[in-house]
Parts: C-alpha cells; structure tokens; sequence
C-alpha cells in the first residue's frame, strides 16, 4: 500500500488525513496526483498548482519520483512555519 | 542532541533554551536569539488567535537538518530551534532560534539563515482566527 497523507487545507477539503492506494508496481508523483484528483475532485485545483510539494518518506520529491509499496506521501500545501 | 531541537505544544522559556545552548562551550561570547510571536494583525485584519499543524516525522527532521547545517556552514558553536504547534493566544511566543558564536557576527548569520530555511522547508502551517472565521495561512513572507 502506498499512504497519502494531507496536511492543512487539503486535509479539509479532502475531509480525510490519509488515503491508501494498493499498487502492483512503482508509479510517478503524476500518476498518483491523477488517481487522488479522482478520488477528490475537491483538491483538484490545488494539486494542480505549482505551491503544492510532495514528500515521500519524509522527504521532498520531485516529478520523476516513484512511489512504491510501502512509502508514505505527504500532500504539502505552502508552508507558513515561523 | 536532541533536546536543542523541539517541536512541543507547551510553552516554552527563552531564558532556559539560552542556557541550554549555552551550556554546550565556555568559548561562547555572543547569543543571537529570534523569537517569533503571534500578533494580532495581518493582511488588515484583525487576528484574534492561530493555530499551528505540522507534518510530525517530517518537520521534526527538517528542522534537526536545519541545525546541522547551520553548525557546518556557519563558525557558530552551538544552536537550538523550538516551534510550538497547536493554539496559541495572541502575544505568545511561536518560534524560538538560538545561536551562539564566539564572536556576534557568526551567530546573526547562522539565526538569520535559519528562520529563512525554517520558514522555506518546515513543513508547519498556521490557522488564523480573524472576524470572518478561519483561515489556513498560504503564502510566507
């Protein structure tokens, strides 16, 4: 299983902190921004916004990123820490 | 080293975070602090209280990085960094950096680098409660 985890805003709009995805191989930040964007048409807009970062296993990823069995991906909307 | 960075709901004291840090070398000769607090103002309106989420596992790692590479890029000796999460009433404290040099000119630098980094990769997101309801905070000055 792959874990998303939202934060904030997204956590709202979503209505839920965490979805799990069961994937039989490793697939892209893009793929997996489609299948959410399905799931939560809510958070649509803002995953198609370039503020919005993604981490996998607590780390800042990039499009090329794979997600595979077993990570956690964080949904990040633009920090406001401080 | 762990207790020189935290991220805690309560409360914190400055005055025991700078002995802390402090307490790391007699080779100290300059404190910088930052301290962050919450004001009842912004973008014109009126703030009457906010609340800070974070990502647990990540934020806590990002700000021990932040600290790691401000005492490897920077001359400073010792630094520690608090955020506090959850409610806070207007005039509390949010965030505290503290570093500490031989000499001031190091540690302005270092504490000035790390609220930037913190601000730029701390993934920590603030709520405020202003007269019209609340509203998750987007953009980071």
């Amino acid at each position: 299983m792959i874990k998303v985890r939202f934060f904030a805003m997204l956590k709202g709009l979503a209505g839920t902190e965490t979805k799990e995805y069961a994937v039989a191989a490793p697939i892209s930040i893009e793929s997996l921004k489609e299948l959410i964007k399905k799931d939560f048409p809510s958070l649509s807009q803002i995953i198609d916004s370039r503020s919005l970062l993604i981490s996998v296993n607590q780390e800042f990823a990039s499009k090329e990123t794979l997600v595979k069995d077993g990570d956690e991906v964080g949904f990040l909307p633009p920090f406001s820490g401080g | 080293m762990s207790e020189l960075v935290t991220i805690q709901k309560e409360r914190f004291s400055v005055e025991e975070v700078i002995t802390r840090v402090k307490s790391a070398s007699k080779g100290i000769g300059a404190v910088v602090v930052f301290l962050g607090a919450a004001r009842d103002f912004s973008k014109g309106e009126v703030i009457t209280g906010l609340s800070f989420e974070h990502y647990p596992e990540m934020a806590e790692k990002k700000l021990k990085d932040i600290r790691s590479r401000a005492l490897d890029n920077f001359n400073i000796i010792e630094m520690a960094i608090v955020h506090r999460t959850g409610p806070i009433d207007i005039g509390e404290d949010i965030v505290l950096i503290v570093a500490a040099s031989a000499h001031r000119n190091d540690a302005f630098m270092a504490c000035e680098w790390a609220i930037t980094e913190l601000k730029r990769t701390a993934p920590i997101w603030k709520r405020e409660t202003t007269q019209k309801g609340e509203v998750w905070v987007s953009e980071n000055p």
